[in-house]
């Protein structure tokens, strides 16, 4: 049989193709503009331990950065692995509370970072009279991360084989020794990737933080104080127009340690779900 | 003398029903086999001898199960105390992700034994038990997962061993393995009725014959007939026995 | 029974924990209503929503250019976005080799996780300097948010559409290409329509992206109060209406804001009620 030649086939695919290469090279150029314009910028300077509106350091955001996440992991992460367990290991598939927990985790998921920064505020600066701090910040960042958290660790428990549990209660073991001893263990790679995963977003964040953390770019006095994370830095740079090229090396800061938090979270998903194919059993 | 009396058991699975008015006297110190075509009740009945179906949703059972005259069933039992009496080894190996060790000692420190003397006893006690000690006496800390299925399956043994049960349930344990390892577990079997009473559940009727005292053949959740091994597989006095032995013998 | 008790105590704290996300919701809806809602007995919701002036130095409160610029801007996201990343989807599922879509699929991922400033820095100093020289006027404009927002949504659209189209069963491909189709006739004819409805929720999650997005949008928007006037024209979102008024808001005003907030609740969740919907229906095909 002589090969047809199909020409709608053909231009279908060279379509798809090009499709494929422009959204590759329009990210390629975002990435390739701010490694460019943003890496001869990274001096010593940038992160000198004295911030100055003249050498804009960005160590007390970096600072600040670190704070906010372990406010927000601090209050959230229990709450959300705290919740899987429950929704994972004691909920019935099918009750009443299991569906509100995962709409309201859904709608949480929707909300966008702004209408979070509107409540941060709304709460704890003025109904509490927090007034600008990384505490409040905090907060409002560990009710946005909540549901990113409480989903990819129910997914994690999930994917724990039942034959795991059934071995621990077979040997008389009760529901909360096998959570925290067999359970637990087992999942802790894809939970530390979804913890991973939220503090990249915490570390992205803006939006919900310039009114509720606000915009002060010093060394914080303490959780009570107004303190701006690295992104809220590079926000409020690259609006001012004077330091352009000092936005864009904060700008590859940014993108290195988010880049960094999501192949780290990537690598520990893939890790756990190699470590799970030797126990895959089931009922 | 009885250790398990199961007196008109009946259970259903969310409405369905999965064994039918059961009455079963398992011999202490004797391995019973349970025989019949999958689906009919084998290993539920299994698990009702140690309450796992509790774990599973909508299952509710009447009737009563005796262990050395106490009942089982009822509401006030300690699941978790009559677990650590009637322990289980499953279908496929199950270890724990974690050490050989750990894997061993998990049950005994569940059940409050402490101190690493009595635990460094207790794992080497259980692993000659379960015929696996010198096998892994020297890779105690590696992970139980790079194990073979055979070891695994001996390990999950001394596992449920170490918790010093007096009845051991099988859930057909050696359906995963290879003929060797299928082998070394049915030669452990004869050793540990000595000690134990043993109830297995099992598709291949040759290992019924090889290892089991008594045999119970179930047919679509109703127990059709139980005798001593030789003479159940030898003059069957039910037709269906007849025909389901014969049917598989050829 | 110690150990019972235990169990009962910590079955009580996880179920509580997991008690947290509705109380959030709960607190969400509390707050934002009953700071925004107050603002309907000065202002009739009708003239709020219908308005075309917004002037808060006078009195005058009406979000309709900001509806308007809000809905501009994400169709014109969407129209740029979501077919270029549903034919990406289509060819990272299905005609892409091995080697490529190692390189690809990690490459859309990060870019899932860029931070939205970093996205607005890209289009204040490549975006808008690039339309004004091509197309005139000031940059900051319609037709830059929109861009910027197209590329911004991409990661979304093709990852999840990717996942829709990798969940239809092999089997309709298969048949197809035993009837002799090509390999492409087979994708389009078959697994794309079986596809559909994840395709179409991969655009409404999307949809709800653009229209959530705020400091991106503010940096290439113009944010002009206004009727939308042609692409190259400023507008404003709702997003960037709140949170360039909040820092000074006081009074009526800010409860204005705070009803801009409402309102960008309310579409949100209807955005949201759609794609739980389509994606309850993707599920049973």
């Amino acid at each position: 049989m002589k090969k047809k030649r199909y020409l709608g086939s053909a231009f279908i695919r060279l379509l798809c193709g090009l499709c494929a290469s422009l959204t590759a090279g329009a990210l390629a150029l975002l990435v390739g503009y701010i490694l460019l314009t943003g890496v001869p910028h990274l001096s010593a300077s940038l992160f000198s331990p004295v911030y100055t509106s003249e050498n804009v350091s960005l160590l007390p955001a970096l600072f600040n950065t670190l704070i906010l996440t372990l406010v927000s992991l601090a209050v959230a992460a229990p709450l959300g692995v705290g919740g899987a367990i429950y929704l994972a290991e004691y909920a019935h598939r099918q009750s009443k509370l299991v569906k509100a927990v995962r709409l309201t985790a859904e709608t949480l998921c929707g909300i966008p970072s702004i209408l979070y920064g509107l409540f941060g505020m709304m709460v704890f600066v003025l109904t509490l009279r927090w007034g600008y701090s990384l505490l409040g910040g905090g907060m409002t960042l560990a009710v946005m991360i909540l549901p990113l958290i409480l989903r990819t660790t129910e997914e994690a428990l999930l994917s724990v084989p039942d034959s795991y549990r059934e071995g621990s209660f077979g040997l008389g073991a009760g529901k909360l020794r096998t959570v925290v001893r067999i359970v637990l263990p087992s999942a802790k790679g894809g939970i530390a990737a979804g913890l991973i995963l939220s503090i990249g977003r915490v570390v992205g964040e803006t939006a919900a933080l310039i009114y509720t953390a606000g915009t002060v770019a010093d060394f914080p006095d303490g959780l009570m104080a107004s303190g701006r994370t690295l992104a809220v830095h590079m926000y409020v740079l690259s609006g001012e127009g004077l330091h352009v090229g000092e936005a864009s090396a904060t700008a590859v800061t940014l993108l290195a340690i988010v880049a960094g938090m999501n192949a780290l979270s990537a690598l520990l998903i893939q890790k756990s779900a190699k470590g799970e194919n030797h126990g895959k059993n089931h009922r | 003398m009885e250790k398990i009396i199961v007196e008109n058991l009946n259970l259903y699975y969310d409405g369905a029903q999965a064994l039918k008015s059961v009455n079963l006297r398992i011999e202490a110190n004797r391995v019973t086999a349970l025989i019949g075509p999958s689906g009919c009740g084998k290993s539920t009945l299994l698990k009702t001898l140690n309450r796992m179906n509790d774990l599973v949703p909508g299952c509710r059972m009447t009737g009563r199960v005796l262990l050395d005259g106490q009942n089982i069933l009822e509401a006030n039992t300690d699941v978790n105390q009559l677990r650590k009496r009637v322990g289980m080894v499953f279908q496929k190996p199950n270890p724990f992700p974690m050490s050989v060790y750990d894997n061993v000692a998990y049950g005994p420190r569940t059940h409050g034994v402490r101190g690493r003397a009595r635990l460094d006893d207790l794992v080497e006690r259980s692993l000659r038990s379960a015929a696996i000690w010198d096998e892994l006496k020297d890779r105690l800390h590696k992970s139980a997962m790079a194990l073979s299925g055979g070891q695994q399956q001996r390990l999950c043994m001394a596992r449920a061993l170490a918790v010093e049960p007096e009845v051991l349930l099988m859930d057909e344990p050696t359906s995963a393995l290879d003929p060797i390892s299928t082998g070394k577990i049915e030669d452990l079997v004869a050793q540990l009725k000595q000690r134990y009473t043993i109830v297995m559940v099992t598709h291949n009727m040759q290992q019924a014959l090889r290892v089991s005292d008594f045999t119970s053949f179930f047919l679509l959740g109703e127990q059709v007939e139980t005798g001593e091994t030789e003479r159940l597989f030898s003059s069957p006095q039910d037709k269906r026995t007849e025909d389901y032995i014969t049917g598989r013998f050829g | 029974m110690r150990v019972q008790w235990k169990e009962k105590a910590m079955r009580c704290v996880f179920g509580a924990a997991a008690c947290a996300c509705i109380l959030a919701v709960l607190l969400i809806c509390f707050f934002l209503f009953a700071n925004g809602l107050p603002f309907f007995e000065q202002v009739p919701v009708l003239d709020f929503l219908s308005g075309e002036v917004w002037r808060p130095s006078s009195g005058q409160f009406g979000i309709l250019p900001m509806i308007l610029g809000s809905v501009y801007v994400t169709a014109g996201a969407l129209i740029l976005g979501a077919p270029l990343g549903i034919l990406t989807a289509v060819y990272l599922a299905r005609f892409c080799s091995k080697r490529m879509y190692a390189v690809l699929k990690p490459a859309i991922s990060l870019l899932a996780g860029i931070p939205s400033v970093v996205y607005g820095f890209f289009g204040l100093t490549v975006i808008v300097p690039a339309v004004r020289e091509t197309l005139g006027g000031f940059g900051s404009s319609m037709l830059a948010a929109s861009l910027l927002l197209a590329l911004m949504i991409l990661p979304t659209v093709v990852l999840q559409a990717e996942a829709a189209l990798r969940a239809v069963p092999e089997n309709y491909y298969e048949g197809s290409l035993a009837l002799g189709a090509t390999r492409e006739a087979s994708v389009f004819r078959t697994v794309v329509p079986a596809a559909k409805s994840g395709l179409l929720a991969a655009v409404i999650l999307a949809l709800g992206r653009a229209v959530g997005e705020t400091m991106a949008v503010m940096m290439v928007a113009g944010n002009q109060a206004r009727m939308p006037s042609g692409l190259l024209s400023g507008i404003r979102t709702l997003t960037v209406n709140i949170v360039m008024e909040m820092g000074y808001a006081t009074d009526l005003h800010r409860q204005a804001l705070m009803a801009t907030g409402v309102a960008l609740f309310v579409f949100i969740l209807l955005i949201n009620l759609l794609f739980s919907a389509l994606k309850q229906k993707g599920v049973k095909p």
